[in-house]
């Protein structure tokens, strides 16, 4: 091998390694992504879907709710 | 700008604008890494446990690729890969090698301020090592690695030693990026799984 081959092949040895981390770092955001995705999607359903107290306050006559509704 | 070519090492030189830039970024974030660690064990804030860990994986990275084009650059130079005599090569993997076993013992402990004290203890004794690795080549009488900077000032040409400057700064900033990067992934992760903790 040349001189050039040598330094040729220590900066793309350096590239690859770059872009490994970077293509590992990218993976890992992906992931993290999705998992928001996931969350976000049962924090959405936990605030369609009311919890049994709620439902009971706000239908039952003399609970709180209906005393504040009242007045 | 280009550099002009080295008269004694011809074109295999140029090794040298990617080396040691790597190489004097690997102690530096070693350093940080020791550095966060100490701030750890001063204030008791667990999110430095976190940045000293980021800093030395970076370390590590810095130093297998420090090591890597060390290797080319010595086939080229010097005709082996490696060779034991030279006590700045050897210092630099025993600091290489005593990072790596950072990352066995804080994935050996459970997780929580018991982890974090310990692998910041870990780190505070490594950073003894990067003077003694980064002087090694002065202190040690050693012909076989050579001598850039000496007292003398940078043993090379004003174009050469601006090219070196450049790549320093490049590689400074892409560490940065990368440490900036993973730090904020990593602060990521660890709030979702709290969060996920929480909602379910």
């Amino acid at each position: 091998m040349t001189g050039g081959e040598y330094a040729a092949l220590a900066y793309g040895a350096v590239f690859v390694v770059v872009v490994a981390y970077v293509a590992i770092i990218a993976a890992k955001l992906q992931r993290l992504q999705r998992e928001t995705a996931e969350l976000l999607a049962l924090a959405q359903g936990r605030e369609r879907k009311p919890s049994r107290t709620a439902v009971y306050a706000a239908t039952v006559p003399g609970t709180r709710a209906e005393q504040e509704d009242g007045g | 700008m280009v550099a002009p070519e080295d008269a004694d090492q011809g074109v295999s030189q140029r090794i040298f604008y990617i080396h040691v830039p790597i190489a004097l970024t690997a102690y530096f974030c070693f350093g940080l890494g020791a550095w966060k660690a100490l701030r750890l064990l001063w204030r008791r804030d667990e999110r430095y446990d976190l940045e000293s860990y980021v800093a030395i994986h970076q370390g590590t990275i810095f130093g297998s690729l420090t090591l890597l084009t060390g290797a080319i650059w010595a086939k080229a130079s010097w005709g082996v890969w490696w060779t034991w005599s030279s006590r700045q090569l050897v210092l630099f993997l025993v600091l290489f090698l005593f990072y790596c076993a950072y990352f066995m013992l804080r994935y050996s402990l459970e997780e929580g301020p018991r982890r974090a004290r310990t692998s910041a203890v870990y780190a505070l004794f490594g950073v003894a090592l990067i003077p003694v690795s980064f002087l090694a080549i002065r202190l040690a009488e050693d012909f076989i690695h050579p001598t850039v900077f000496t007292r003398e000032g940078p043993q090379m040409t004003g174009t050469m030693f601006f090219a070196f400057c450049a790549s320093w700064a490049a590689v400074t900033l892409l560490a940065y990026t990368l440490y900036k990067v993973e730090l904020a992934g990593k602060r990521l992760d660890a709030d979702l799984r709290e969060l996920r903790e929480s909602l379910t």
